[in-house]
This record gives C-alpha cells, sequence and structure tokens, in this order.
C-alpha cells in the first residue's frame, strides 16, 4: 500500500512536470487580445511561406540521416558484437564524444574537413546529415547494442551460416529482423534529434524547421510557441507512423 | 527432389577425414595434430573433458573455424578454404539457436528458402521433417513457445531439411534435463540410422556418448587418445587416460612385480595389461573397474562394507581396505544385499588384466 502510494505521487510529479509547461504553452499560444482565448496564432501559422519548405528540408534530413545511420552503424555494431566483443567498452566510449565536444567545435570542426568537399555537400543539407548521423552517435549505438545483447546472436549467426546463408542475408534476414525495434528505437532517436537540433543548422545557416521555428518566434511570441507546439505534434505524429508501421510488421510475419 | 522419407536406408552422407588438423588460440592449443576418419552413414562421438578440442573440430568441420594448419577431407576433397555456407553441413547446437522472429515451420524451411526451392514445396518438406520429429502440430508456433526439447528437435529438423552432406550435433542435449534428454538422444540415433547421415556428435557425457555412437572418439589436449567401438573402448582402454574417462575405475595402490608384468594389490597379484616400464617394487596406481571387484562375506575378511548405493539391477558398495584404500564394486543387487556396512568382506579384482594410472 505505502509503495503503491509513493508510485503515485511519483507518477504525478512527473507527469506535473512534463504536462505543466506544455499546458501553459497551450494557453498561451491560445491567448488573443483583452483576455481573450482563439486560434489566431494557430491560424497565423499557416500563412507563414517558409513552413513547408523549411519543414521538407528537415523530412529529408531526417530521412538522409536515419538510412545513413542505419546503413553504417547496423552491420558495424554486428561486427563488434561478433568478432570483437571486447572492443565493445572502447566504441561504446568513443560513441559518447559527440555528448561531449561542444556543438561549436562540432561544427567547425566539420567545417574545416569539408572546406574543399564539393558543393553537393557544402552548400546543401547533405552536410546536416553528415553531422548528424555524428551527433545520433551515442544513441545509437546504445540501442543496437542492447538489441544485439539481447539475442543469441553469435549462435543464430553461425546456424544461419551453417544453413547457406551469405553475409549480407545474415544480415538482412537473420540479424535485424531479431533487433527490429532496436532499429526502430535508433530510428526514433535519430528522427526527434534532426527535428529539434537548432545549433548545427543555424551556424551553417541551413533553413530547417527548427531554425524557423526561432526566427518566427523573434517577430510573433505567439506564432513562436505555437509552432513549437507544432513541432513537437509532428514528431509525434512521425514516431507514431514509425511504431505503426513496426507493430504491422510485426502482426503479419510468420505468414510467408 | 527425393526425400528424407522415401528412402530410408540410403546411405546420403559424405565421408570425412581429419589429417593432421592443429589450431592454436593464443597460448592454448585447441587441436594438436588431429586424425579423424568418419566412414559415410557412420555416427562418430567425440568425447573428451572441457577445453580438449572436440568442440573445435566439429566447428573446424562446419567451417567455422580456421585451421593453422592440416586437412578436412569431405569425400576426398579439401574443404579447408570452403565458406561454412557452402559446406553443406548441417548443425545443430547447444541451445536457443532457432530464428525466434519466424515460426517453426519457416525456420526448418530457412535453408530451403536460401536454396531457391518454391514456397509450395518447401513448406511440403518443411511439414515432413517436422513429422519425422514429431512436432507437426507446433508448426505455426514461435521457438520461444516450445519446450527446450522441442526446440532442439526442430533444430534438428532444420539441419536436416537441406539435406546435408554430414550432420554435426554440438552438444545438443546437454542444455536439457535428464528425461528429455535420453529420449532425444535415443530419437536422434533412430533418425540418423533411418535417414543414414554422416554425423559427428560432440558431447562431455560419457554416457550419452556410449549410447548413441557407432564408434567413440576420446579426446585429450587437442589429440585423439582412442577411437573404437562403445564395447572396445570400454572393455579394452588404450591409455589410462581412456579408462579413466569412460566408465568408472577403482585407483589402487600397487607394487610392480615379475619384471613389470604384473602388479601386486592388497595381497593379489594382477597381470598388467601392457608391461609396465618399471623396476619390480616400485608403488604405482592400479586402475580396476567396479565390476570386476567382487566381495565375499568372510568375519575376517581383509576389508569392511561402509556403503551401499543400489541402482537397480546392481548395487555398488564401497569396501574400506585395511590400509584406508576405498574399494568401489558392482555387485548383483540380490548378493549385495546381505553385504551391509559393518560386514567383514574378503575383495579380489578378477582376472582381467589391469592398467595402471599415468
Amino acid at each position: 500500500m505505502k509503495n503503491k502510494a509513493l508510485r503515485w505521487t511519483v507518477l504525478t510529479l512527473f507527469g506535473l512536470y512534463f504536462l505543466v509547461p506544455m499546458g501553459a504553452s497551450v494557453e498561451f499560444s491560445l491567448r488573443d487580445v483583452n483576455n481573450t482565448h482563439s486560434f489566431a496564432s494557430w491560424g497565423k501559422i499557416l500563412d507563414e511561406p517558409d513552413l513547408l519548405p523549411t519543414l521538407g528540408t528537415s523530412l529529408w534530413v531526417a530521412a538522409g540521416t536515419v538510412a545513413l545511420t542505419l546503413l553504417l552503424m547496423v552491420p558495424t555494431v554486428s561486427w563488434v558484437h561478433l568478432r570483437k566483443p571486447k572492443l565493445r567498452r572502447l566504441i561504446e566510449g568513443v560513441s559518447l564524444l559527440p555528448l561531449v565536444i561542444p556543438p561549436i567545435v562540432l561544427v567547425n570542426g566539420v567545417l574545416v574537413v569539408f572546406r574543399d568537399a564539393p558543393e553537393v555537400i557544402n552548400g546543401t543539407p547533405v552536410i546536416l546529415v553528415l553531422e548528424y548521423v555524428i551527433l545520433a552517435l551515442p544513441f545509437t549505438y546504445r540501442t543496437l547494442d542492447a538489441g544485439l545483447a539481447a539475442i543469441s546472436l553469435p549462435t543464430l549467426v553461425e546456424a544461419a551460416r551453417s544453413l547457406g546463408a551469405s553475409w549480407p542475408t545474415v544480415l538482412l534476414r537473420v540479424i535485424v529482423p531479431n533487433i527490429r525495434s532496436a532499429v526502430f528505437g535508433a530510428a526514433f532517436l535519430n528522427l526527434a534529434l534532426v527535428l529539434g537540433e537548432y545549433t548545427l543548422a543555424s551556424i551553417l545557416l541551413m533553413d530547417t524547421f527548427p531554425v524557423w521555428t526561432v526566427s518566427t518566434g523573434q517577430s510573433e511570441a505567439g506564432v513562436s510557441v505555437a509552432v513549437s507546439l507544432l513541432s513537437l505534434l509532428v514528431a509525434f505524429l512521425l514516431l507514431f507512423v514509425l511504431s505503426l508501421v513496426a507493430g504491422r510488421r510485426k502482426a503479419s510475419r510468420g505468414v510467408s | 527432389m527425393k526425400t528424407v522419407l522415401e528412402t530410408p536406408q540410403a546411405k546420403t552422407g559424405a565421408s570425412v577425414e581429419f589429417r593432421g588438423l592443429r589450431r592454436e588460440f593464443g597460448e592454448v592449443r585447441a587441436l594438436d595434430g588431429l586424425d579423424l576418419t568418419i566412414s559415410t552413414g557412420e555416427l562418430v562421438a567425440l568425447l573428451g573433458p572441457s577445453g580438449c578440442g572436440k568442440t573445435t573440430a566439429l566447428r573446424v568441420l562446419a567451417g567455422l573455424e580456421a585451421v593453422d594448419a592440416g586437412e578436412v577431407l569431405v569425400d576426398g576433397t579439401d574443404v579447408v578454404g570452403v565458406p561454412a555456407n557452402k559446406r553443406d553441413m548441417g548443425m545443430v547446437f547447444q541451445a536457443y539457436s532457432l530464428f525466434p522472429n519466424l515460426t517453426v515451420r519457416d525456420n526448418v524451411a530457412f535453408g530451403l528458402r536460401l536454396r531457391g526451392v518454391a514456397t509450395a514445396a518447401r513448406q511440403k518438406r518443411a511439414r515432413e521433417l517436422l513429422e519425422l520429429v514429431g512436432l507437426s502440430a507446433q508448426e505455426k508456433r514461435y521457438p520461444h513457445q516450445l519446450s527446450g526439447g522441442q526446440q532442439q528437435r526442430v533444430a534438428l529438423a532444420r539441419a536436416l531439411a537441406i539435406e546435408p552432406r554430414v550432420l554435426l550435433l554440438d552438444e545438443p542435449l546437454s542444455a536439457l534435463d535428464a528425461l528429455v534428454r535420453t529420449q532425444l538422444r535415443d530419437e536422434i540415433r533412430r533418425l540418423q540410422l533411418r535417414v543414414g547421415i554422416t554425423t559427428l556428435f560432440v558431447t562431455h557425457d560419457q554416457e550419452e556418448a556410449l549410447s548413441i555412437a557407432d564408434r567413440v572418439g576420446v579426446m585429450r589436449s587437442g589429440r585423439l587418445e582412442q577411437c573404437d567401438s562403445p564395447v572396445e573402448l570400454y572393455a579394452r582402454p588404450a591409455t589410462a587416460f581412456v579408462a579413466e574417462f569412460v566408465g568408472t575405475m577403482n585407483r589402487l595402490p600397487g607394487v610392480v612385480a615379475v619384471g613389470g608384468a604384473s602388479v601386486d594389490v592388497a595381497g593379489e597379484r594382477l597381470v598388467l595389461a601392457e608391461p609396465a616400464r618399471r623396476t619390480d617394487g616400485d608403488a604405482v596406481t592400479v586402475l580396476v573397474r567396479p565390476e570386476a571387484v567382487t566381495l565375499v562375506a568372510a568375519s575376517d575378511g581383509r576389508a569392511v562394507v561402509t556403503d551401499h548405493s543400489f541402482r537397480g539391477a546392481v548395487t555398488r558398495v564401497t569396501a574400506l581396505l585395511s590400509d584406508g584404500t576405498a574399494v568401489l564394486a558392482d555387485l548383483p543387487s540380490v548378493s549385495a544385499a546381505e553385504l551391509l556396512p559393518g560386514t567383514g568382506v574378503d575383495v579380489s579384482f578378477g582376472t582381467q588384466p589391469v592398467l595402471l594410472a599415468s
């Protein structure tokens, strides 16, 4: 009984911690002149000509980041688990570096490295994809690492090999389906990161959705808050769609 | 595609020969010049303590482990450079080898799918194999919904589905509980004989090896000590290591006599299976099987019964010699009944030639 009460108290406190600011934001975004409430600020969002292009840019960067991350990291982490398990600690440490290095250092480093790179990379959001893959590394690595640790990877791989599977087949037919939730988890985290990242994009003068949100907010407070909430909604919606896809795959499997 | 069901007596397996296999892991010599031949359709069990190299030998044949030197001949062709996925070896692991994301049927059909067998054909064959291992009713289940024994049956069906050249069993029973282990052991043997497939079975359990195999190879430190039929191995162990590893042995203090041809143990002179390279009077340890020992009740006997352990038809009786050496004797339970603890007995060690401990 006592335990239960404690649990609810903690849950309520945390709930309030998250919900009160959000509720306040909603209330603020609905405020109109003379203490009345209306959807005026939300309505103005639709009049913003830069909303869709910046959102488009962010989604594409997100898609690129997710794709490149998974393409790079799923085989790499699998290989570490299979062949170099002793390196797991070291690689985990290295993967945490992006959390330690200040964004300004990271962005300067990237600018120096890519100074002579062709314009396709330098002048377009492609450079953001490359940066976000690095920035998301701590989350990606840990998620995939946990997913692989939860299955009996060496045995499954050896079983597949002896049944005639080539390495690409092992990866696609055996490893990926069995760490699917970790793969989706990594994709979620990448997505959330890209849709919320401001510093790098702003320094690199890229017009992404978060950058637009901030710049709009500087002129109109109500609209800014509405847009922030909107970005939350967009993120929720995308995560929801992703988890729906994940769930459907699960329901339909076994009917081969 | 012919099926295992239609060819019950066919010898579908290949012959296997290991020649001078060597493999080192850092300082450890897992294989130290291993030679072994397995004929077509034969079931050979590799037996030995952990770290003796038996699993490494099996993994080398599967292509999952490289060798430093030596040849692995399958049907006369060296396969050392061939990757695991091109070797057509059916492998059953100790546990947790089924693909968790696939149903039982899809697990069995996995290898066929990789070989481009059409959906209908591979499902038909998966069903046949599941019938063979008695799991037709579970074909739509997922591995986590099955018991350990059922999972191993599925693993066996999956390995056989690809009609492998050799069936490799890597301690497939050691994660199961005793009853299931015995059942599945007998079933593996029945299936193996029916399919006629060449099989390498690795285990650390001597009872398992002796009961299932045509020949048992006892390994020690990366080499084969002896490879013989279970009966031969038990009755005429080539070395003291084999003698002690297979079955139970009494270790008794003795003294070399008759120029190394015999040994004196507790007042009895026993013939040595091979002459000792020792001088008369040297103290040695003599190995005698419990079933070779007889105990006869005698009030002035040289030993006293201290313990009884009933095992059905036989009872293992422990007697203490006057010098404090414990002797185990397997006696028919009927005659053991009267030898209660405290009874004085005369001990004799039979007429079979004995071995010395190394």
